[in-house]
């Protein structure tokens, strides 16, 4: 045990393992922080998604920090909500309803558009349904009318991005939140637009009885949101980077974990007692080589269930009679000859104390760069899967941002970043891994490794 | 003569060990596919409820009792399980059955898909797409094993030189698999870039004459080539050259140096000859990676291949097809197997003589 420890304190002598050990350390601060940031309930339903959960955010955003590249200010997302900011006046109109009038305003500062505007609006008003008008107030004083008698129940939501009606009347027919937030690039010769930044206000008018409230909340969505950007469906991709990395942490150290200490175990007995035992171990490798792992896995994701436990399970098992055992095999056949080992069987040790007291140890440094190599296959292996549509469906992984992005054509479409951020990750995930395997590999006896 | 007689000896117990192996595996797979038989029930039930409900909504049947009604249903079911042989239990009946006519490439007629040509057969269906996974594979596993091997030799020659420590410092990169890199190269070159198609085999539509037809094929090899020999390459070069350096330090070698023979001629009579069982057992295994990241790998670049039928076959549970891919599958990596043991039997001297156990 103590030359373990030794062997393991040379690790520091290779850069290349600090390097890789600092990047395990990172990835495990990261799950650590992932875990307690995002409490596992939470993320499954922010990842779920659905009404209510990330309206106010872009869809198909890019990182925020796009902007040191661009050297632009990219736009941002504002949300102007009545119940916080604006002015608000009730005009009596005299026949027992009242003219409420909203004033949201808004600064913009950006250099380029927004990609959507929405407008949700909230009025406690049950039997009939009141009139909305709605017009855009511009940095120089020009009004823009949008929507004028617009009929809402209790909740509306004004797609005015989507106003085709509104999209007639503005100049060059262009998008409601082009128009709206700049002008005509009168340099330009094809006629361009360009921003204009300034302070913009929406203002509303709703005629409703005197007792009844109307609230409505503005959202310009930007083009960049946070550390990581949005996908298609408005989901902050920063969850699913964040609990991707303790899943893939957990299921590459368990299988790697599972299935080598059982390689390892079942070489060292089968060596041991020889015989029927050992050449049916060794037949069973040969069995496992010829099963085409992901082509049963997929099947399984697909018959039985796609759960990462279930997956992990079988991948466990799957791994067990792997390559690995012929090389332990051969390893612990030439330990079995050592004379210390001869010596125990002379004074008759039982087999369990031959098997697990001196023979597992002494292999157990060679086992070690081995069980950290198979990690990061372990780790492509679930995203594999979740790349080909076979992830678990409720947990957020890296491989299953992939998925997502190529589902929604991410890289035509120019979204690199949806599909870089979780390549990367995984990238440095393995990377690490093998970093440190490599260095291990060299320090445990490249000889009897490489034979 | 004895020599080849201890050859033939050889090849003869492993291509037997491996036939079992395949039949052993391909028997496992038929009751994972089938759920252990429960795929059968599922089967039955859907029979069952189509014939009732045929039976009911019938209008000639509008005044017959519902206990005869009932009968009736039962009867047209049995007949109907008879026909398609699910009246018999899956263990061992038809499972064995499912095995035998598997092993036998009687693959049958698919229940959901259907060839290009419209053909149901599942061979037909198969051998369509079997040209174009060989193609692909075939040629990036000869480029990853002869780039391999030269590379490691190239870099026991030049241990502790620069290039050396770059290849050694890049090896850590075959963590990832092949289809991650082809995600990257399709970022690069296609996205991009725009120099290289994103996917596929070829242009579309297809081109007429034959050379314009090879010129768009290999345009379209092109990435995924390069995605499997990046993914496998490094690590390989590592291992290899580790090998042959370990080699290259033994006494003969010195003692050929002494004598003065050329560098390419210790390469080649004392370096690589040795070592040649154990590069062969390595190329197995790489084999056997690249078959089992085929699936990803032609999902990832649209190649039309056996692996892109196969997920469809199994999204759509079509039983048949994926029987009949996997057994596939499971013949190709067998020929594999028994092709490197011959080329093992050839090498290895050990065999030759009918000495040890290999």
């Amino acid at each position: 045990m103590s030359t373990l420890l030794r062997n393991l304190r040379e690790l520091r002598r290779y850069p290349s393992a600090i390097l890789g050990l600092t990047i395990i350390g990172l990835l495990i601060v990261l799950s650590i922080y992932a875990v307690i940031a995002i409490p596992y309930s939470e993320a499954i339903r922010l990842w779920r998604g659905g009404p209510g959960v990330w309206d106010e955010l872009p869809r198909n955003a890019s990182p925020a920090w796009f902007d040191l590249f661009t050297g632009k200010s990219l736009s941002r997302t504002i949300v102007v909500d009545s119940r916080t900011e604006g002015a608000r006046t009730r005009e009596p109109l005299g026949d027992g309803n009242v003219r409420v009038r909203l004033s949201l305003p808004l600064d913009f500062p950006y250099d380029t558009f927004p990609t959507e505007m929405s407008l949700f609006s909230v009025a406690t008003y049950e039997t009939k349904r009141t009139k909305l008008t709605a017009s855009w107030v511009k940095p120089d004083g020009t009004r823009v009318p949008l929507a004028s008698d617009r009929g809402i129940r209790s909740s509306d939501t004004y797609y005015i991005s989507l106003d085709n009606q509104l999209r007639d009347r503005l100049p060059q027919m262009a998008a409601p939140e082009v128009a709206l937030f700049g002008d005509v690039d009168a340099s330009s010769p094809k006629g361009e637009w360009k921003t204009r930044p300034g302070k913009y206000e929406l203002v509303l008018e709703a005629d409703m009885p005197e007792a009844y409230t109307f609230e409505s909340k503005l959202v310009v969505y930007g083009s960049v949101y946070g550390i990581a950007g949005t996908d298609n469906q408005r989901r902050d991709i920063t969850v699913a980077l964040l609990w991707g990395a303790p899943l893939a942490l957990l299921f590459g150290l368990l299988a790697a974990l599972g299935a080598n200490t059982a390689t390892f175990v079942l070489a060292g007995v089968g060596t041991w007692f020889g015989g029927f035992m050992d050449s049916a171990f060794q037949r069973l490798t040969q069995l496992t080589l010829l099963l085409p792992l992901l082509p049963i896995l997929i099947m399984v994701g697909q018959l039985y269930g796609r759960s990462i436990w279930l997956i992990l399970a079988v991948v466990i098992l799957l791994n067990v009679f792997s390559g690995a055992y012929l090389t332990y095999r051969a390893m612990f056949l030439q330990a079995k000859e050592a004379p210390y080992i001869e010596a125990a069987r002379a004074y008759g040790a039982r087999h369990r104390r031959m098997i697990f007291r001196y023979l597992l140890p002494r292999i157990v440094p060679v086992l070690l760069p081995t069980f950290v190599l198979v990690v990061p296959q372990f780790v492509f292996l679930e995203a594999s899967l979740a790349v080909l549509g076979l992830g678990d469906p409720i947990l957020p992984t890296w491989g299953k941002l992939i998925y997502d992005a190529r589902a929604a054509d991410a890289l035509y479409k120019g979204y690199y970043y949806w599909v870089l951020e979780p390549a990367i990750l995984l990238m440095v995930t393995g990377f690490g891994f093998a970093l440190v395997g490599f260095a291990l590999d060299r320090i445990f006896n490249p000889r009897l490794r490489t034979m | 003569m004895k020599s080849l007689l201890a050859v033939g000896r050889y090849l003869i117990v492993r291509t037997l060990m491996v036939g079992i192996t395949l039949v052993v595996g391909c028997y496992l797979i038929v009751i994972i596919m089938n759920m252990g038989g429960k795929l059968d029930d599922v089967r039955r039930a859907e029979i069952r409820s189509n014939v009732a409900s045929a039976i009911f909504l019938d209008p000639a049947n509008r005044g017959i009792p519902a206990n005869a009604l009932k009968e009736m249903v039962d009867e047209l079911a049995e007949l109907e399980y008879g026909r398609l042989g699910l009246d018999r239990p899956f263990f061992p009946w038809r499972s064995l059955e499912y095995l035998f006519t598997a092993l036998s490439l009687k693959l049958g007629i698919a229940e959901q898909l259907s060839s290009d040509t419209g053909s149901r057969s599942v061979a037909r269906i198969l051998s369509e797409r079997l040209p174009a996974t060989l193609v692909l594979f075939g040629t990036s596993n000869l480029l990853l094993f002869f780039l391999a091997i030269q590379f490691a030799l190239f870099l026991s020659r030049r241990y502790g030189s620069l290039v050396d420590r770059t290849m050694v410092g890049l090896a850590p990169l075959s963590s990832a698999p092949g289809w991650f890199y082809g995600i990257f190269l399709i970022l690069i070159f296609a996205a991009v870039l725009r120099v290289l198609p994103w996917g596929g085999l070829v242009q579309v539509p297809p081109p007429d004459s034959a050379p314009a037809y090879a010129l768009s094929l290999l345009e379209h090899m092109i990435l995924p080539v390069l995605a499997i020999t990046i993914g496998a390459l490094f690590a390989n070069v590592y291992r290899w050259r580790t090998f042959f350096l370990i080699y290259s330090s033994e006494d003969y070698v010195e003692l050929a140096k002494a004598k003065g023979l050329s560098a390419r001629g210790i390469q080649r009579r004392y370096i690589m000859r040795p070592t040649l069982p154990t590069i062969i057992t390595s190329l197995m295994l790489i084999l056997i990676g690249t078959w089992q990241g085929q699936i990803i790998l032609e999902t990832v670049f649209n190649w039309p291949g056996l692996g892109r039928q196969y997920l469809a076959a199994v999204n759509l549970n079509d039983t048949p097809v994926i029987l009949g891919t996997l057994v596939i599958y499971g013949y190709l990596l067998a020929g594999t197997l028994l092709l490197l043991e011959f080329i093992y039997a050839l090498v290895d001297p050990r065999v030759r003589v009918g000495g040890g156990k290999v």
